[in-house]
């Protein structure tokens, strides 16, 4: 009789025992971990199925998680020895620490990593350059993206200065019937990377400020920045109704029912635009200020893969990465997802217009990568939070542009040794 | 703790049985002692262990004593953030406590009182939201609250208050409010049914006597019912502070792991997470993380303390 | 007199109800119209022009919402199942028999409704890593069960403690062993009680985002609350698939709530939790 409490209990532990999994399967595919879950059709039912059209006897499957639990996950995951074979690598710091924690193998012998750029490369390796870890995928381009409904229909033109581009929003707001701007503050980072990264290289000069910045040479209270955030406070009377409680996807939506006219955007935003919205779109580059002769856009390196060291199938993987080499993927990639622009030197042909004339600003404007990645995040205060806060501020007006160049300042200067001279 | 529960010797209750066999106790008690200590305890001990810890330039582990305190409380770099979620998070148990508990009190003596009709049905819709997970709730009440869709303005305006609508879940002033607002309506209802549970097990000839002499309900409520469930209004308090000082999900699904707009509606929780498992460039730091957890997990054992304290003597005063 | 105070009561109350349904409702209505209808009027019916259930085809075929439902009905089940008897166990244990450290094994037992497991994550992450269960749902399960049992026992006790000593008692002297005493005898007397355990435990765990995003956020052993937040993030934009999504997450647990509501109710004023 006694037996039966035990029984019940063996029960109980037997069911939990059986919840674990089962012994693993004879051929495990490769299983890719990405941020990216909006782009999983495309990777399962184009890029993979290419892929195996070469090589049918490598199984490969796309696994993402959520963006914004991304690196949390992936980290738990990897700590545990249960993240897949190819991991998609944030650029900069947080990959280079996985390198550092031996989650990622270096990759210089990889035959078509030579066609990559070398400020492709520069995201995904050690500080003295000598090892990369992670194969270049694609960069993402800042922009502002327009209804040209709404432009045709108020007689507008695409502004080319920033004092143009505030004669065009007066001239929505004047007709009264669009939101001249959409973007909201509620989720702060609209406002750093759409708004603050999208026209602050027009005033650091791109590449070159940024490179001051990191050298010691430039401080993030000098005039381009103060001048930076004083553009985005000036946005504040075109942005939409209550934007401070406006959420990103509120903003996207605003855009695609056809009630805002201009998107401060990415360029990853255009195939989802495509499905949504009902109007003909077009983009301009950011306005540059008055008076200057060259414009500078934020071509952002955004997106890598690399190999997880403690992978069983690395060989396989590295078959993988070197396919994600060639033109043929190049090219398959960067039509089904218009917006990622490659990184490798192939010539390319891209079928989405929009995304041609994102692509083409290359040859007319110099390009750079958001300022806080490389670098300058790697402490406390973290930059890249600060310039978060700080524009969402600034918008909201509860700090002025030079208050907020200053407090920036002030959290770098607080442990980056180059800026506390 | 084992040693406890396999204990030698079995003593001989007032009212208890005869010795139980050893292992009868132990069939019984080692299942969840076992799990509960290997998956809670054990983990709990682990985090106060290595927020005492922290990685060295090598990169390797290493004892750091009370250092993570006192950068944590210290340093400006973190003690501003820390406060700044002490204080959000104490305005959220506030909040709770004088506007959650109070509803939940008021509902429930509505649903007590005798003969009410449709009784089930008030009880299951007032706490279906309890029920609900942080996302669904996030985003309803943002839905709402947005501006942009004019849910709530259109609503307000209608009864003539549209002049008073505003984006408050994107002001510093009043994000927060609106959060806790948005958490108390979805938790109202434990409270209410605990409440209301005390309040019907009230025997009916304590009231009787008072109903004889010609008092209404409402008097009858305040003068003998309230005091009665005064200990569950205390346990509820106790559960509401426990609840509220580990709070995490709402905010980070309404606002995100940066707790905007300028950190005014950041709590402990938030603030833990973002420490330990970083945010987007910021890299998680596990030591800090846990300096955080153990804190919490000190102003709750304090919390718990002092209601410990306070109930015991009141118990004691009430009935020498 | 007595009649308008009646009236005010129905009126204080039903105004109450509709401020707890309202946002419910408005979900699901939402989720039957056309993403132009949500945002031309969030407050109308569905009419001919803006009536759609494209959400729903969206969920059914965008994602793998079966299978997350049927992970958190595992995981709930069975922490549940695991809870219930392993909680009426030890409260029976610490409430029916006498023994040396008892007060303190109450006292350590109570601990875990004090503080919130996820304090201890670090360690459970590792822990789980070191046993090969991340991203299974025996993780779950077991973080489940040690999360809940300090409540479960200290519900379960209440109850037992009110269990008129004869009981057991008469059964001891017919020769019944010590274990059948318990399934036999007090398991039933316990019912209600089990409801309010069943409540308490079964809509935290059915809701909580915070595990199975760090120990189980594999597309397989994925929740169907997480679920719900993925595939919110995926398509942010495309509210009619995300309120179908919410409308789904809403009905089991709600649909849980009612079928056990009227034991609950039993349960919570035949006296436990006073």
């Amino acid at each position: 009789m006694r037996l039966c409490a035990s029984k019940a209990v063996l029960a109980v532990l037997a069911f939990l025992v059986l919840l674990a999994p089962a012994g693993a399967p004879l051929a495990e595919p490769l299983r890719i971990e990405s941020w990216r879950s909006d782009d999983r059709d495309i990777w399962s039912g184009v890029i993979i199925p290419a892929f195996n059209k070469r090589y049918p006897d490598i199984a490969v499957k796309f696994t993402p998680s959520p963006p914004r639990e991304y690196d949390a996950s992936l980290n738990a995951r990897l700590a545990g020895g249960t993240a897949g074979d190819l991991i998609t690598c944030r650029p900069f710091d947080a990959s280079l620490k996985l390198f550092k924690a031996g989650h990622l193998v270096a990759l210089d012998d990889l035959k078509g990593l030579a066609r990559f750029r070398d400020v492709a490369r520069a995201a995904w390796r050690t500080d003295d350059g000598k090892v990369t870890y992670c194969l270049p995928m694609a960069s993402v381009i800042h922009g502002f993206i327009y209804n040209r409904r709404i432009f045709e229909e108020l007689k507008l033109s695409v502004p080319k200065t920033v004092s143009e581009f505030f004669a065009t929003l007066d001239k929505i707001k004047a007709q009264g019937r669009y939101t001249p701007l959409a973007m909201g503050t509620a989720d702060q980072w609209e406002a750093a990377t759409m708004g603050f990264q999208n026209i602050g290289p027009n005033y650091w000069k791109g590449e070159q400020g940024r490179r001051q910045l990191v050298s010691g040479d430039a401080r993030l209270s000098d005039p381009p920045y103060v001048a930076t955030l004083a553009q985005l406070a000036r946005w504040r009377p075109y942005l939409g109704r209550g934007f401070t409680a406006q959420s990103y996807a509120d903003s996207q939506t605003l855009f695609t029912l056809g009630r805002a006219a201009i998107y401060p955007a990415g360029s990853w935003e255009i195939a989802n635009f495509r499905k949504l919205a009902d109007f003909p779109f077009d983009a301009f580059p950011p306005p540059v200020p008055d008076g200057a002769q060259d414009c500078y856009i934020s071509d952002h390196t955004d997106i890598g893969i690399g190999i997880n060291a403690a992978s069983t199938n690395r060989k396989q993987a590295r078959v993988f990465l070197e396919w994600m080499t060639t033109k043929e993927f190049a090219t398959l990639f960067a039509n089904a997802l218009p917006g990622f622009f490659p990184l490798s030197d192939h010539k390319l042909v891209l079928n989405d217009p929009l995304a041609q004339t994102f692509l083409n600003w290359r040859q007319m404007c110099k390009s750079t990568i958001r300022n806080s990645y490389q670098i300058l995040s790697r402490g406390t205060p973290n930059l890249e939070n600060e310039i978060w806060n700080v524009s969402a501020q600034v918008i909201n007006g509860t700090l002025s542009p030079r208050a907020g160049a200053e407090k920036l300042q002030q959290g770098l200067a607080a442990w980056y040794p180059p800026h506390r001279r | 703790m084992s040693i406890a529960l396999t204990g030698h010797a079995v003593e001989r209750g007032r009212e208890g049985p005869g010795r139980p066999p050893r292992r009868v106790l132990a069939l019984f008690l080692l299942p969840a002692v076992a799990v509960y200590s290997v998956f809670s305890i054990y983990p709990l001990l682990a985090t106060i262990a290595l927020s005492t810890r922290k990685t060295n330039a090598a990169g390797l582990s290493e004892f750091a004593g009370l250092a993570n305190f006192i950068r944590l409380f210290f340093d400006p770099n973190w003690s501003d953030a820390f406060w700044n979620a002490l204080a959000n998070n104490t305005l959220f148990f506030v909040i709770h406590m004088a506007v959650q508990n109070p509803i939940a009190i008021a509902l429930a003596a509505l649903l007590s009182l005798p003969g009410l009709r449709a009784r089930a049905f008030y009880r299951t819709a007032i706490f279906l939201p309890a029920t609900l997970s942080v996302v669904i709730v996030g985003f309803v009440w943002q839905l709402i609250l947005s501006p942009l869709w004019g849910v709530s303005e259109g609503l307000m305006s209608a009864v003539g208050l549209g002049g008073w609508f505003a984006p408050w879940l994107g002001r510093e002033g009043s994000a927060l409010v609106v959060l806790s607002l948005m958490s108390v309506w979805q938790f109202v209802g434990i409270p209410m049914l605990l409440i209301h549970a005390a309040l019907i097990n009230i025997p009916d000839d304590l009231t009787d006597a008072a109903l004889v002499d010609g008092a209404g309900h409402w008097r009858i409520f305040w003068t003998i019912k309230l005091p009665l469930v005064a200990p569950t209004i205390g346990l509820v308090s106790i559960l509401t502070f426990v609840g509220n000082f580990n709070a995490f999900d709402l905010i980070y699904a309404v606002k995100g792991a940066l707790a905007g707009p300028n950190f005014s509606t950041d709590i402990l929780g938030t603030f833990f997470y973002r420490t330990f498992f970083g945010h987007q460039l910021q890299a998680g730091d596990p030591a800090m993380g846990a300096a955080v957890a153990t804190v919490m997990f000190v102003i709750i054992l304090a919390g718990v303390a002092v209601y410990l304290l306070a109930f015991q003597r009141r118990l004691k005063g009430s009935n020498p | 007199m007595r009649r308008a105070g009646g009236i005010a009561v129905h009126a204080a109350l039903a105004g109450y109800c509709v401020l707890a349904l309202a946002p419910i409702v408005l979900v699901i209505l939402n989720s039957f119209k056309t993403r132009r209808g949500l945002f031309g009027d969030p407050l109308g019916l569905p009419d001919e022009q803006t009536f759609s259930i494209a959400g729903y085809l969206k969920v059914m075929q965008g994602s793998d919402m079966g299978l997350y439902f049927a992970n958190s009905l595992i995981v709930t089940g069975v922490s549940l199942v695991a809870v219930a008897l392993f909680g009426a166990m030890a409260a029976w244990a610490l409430s029916a028999y006498r023994f040396r450290g008892r007060a303190a094994l109450g006292l350590f037992l109570a601990i875990g409704i004090m503080v919130p497991i996820r304090l201890g994550t670090i360690a459970i992450v590792q822990m789980m890593a070191g046993l090969s269960l991340v991203n299974t749902l025996g993780a779950l399960v077991l973080v489940y069960i040690a999360q809940a049992l300090p409540l479960a026992i200290f519900i379960l006790s209440e109850f037992i403690a009110q269990i008129p000593r004869d009981l057991p008692d008469a059964a001891r002297c017919d020769g019944v062993g010590e274990t059948r005493i318990f399934f036999a005898v007090i398991l039933p007397l316990i019912r209600p009680a089990l409801a309010i355990v069943a409540i308490f435990v079964m809509v935290p765990i059915w809701n909580d985002l915070w595990f199975p995003l760090i120990l189980a956020p594999g597309e397989e052993t994925r929740t169907l609350t997480l679920g719900v937040q993925q595939f919110i993030g995926q398509y942010v934009t495309d509210w009619s698939a995300v309120l179908a999504a919410l409308t789904l997450a809403i009905v089991p647990v709600a649909a849980l709530y009612l079928a056990l509501s009227r034991q609950l109710v039993r349960g919570l004023t035949a006296g436990a939790l006073k």
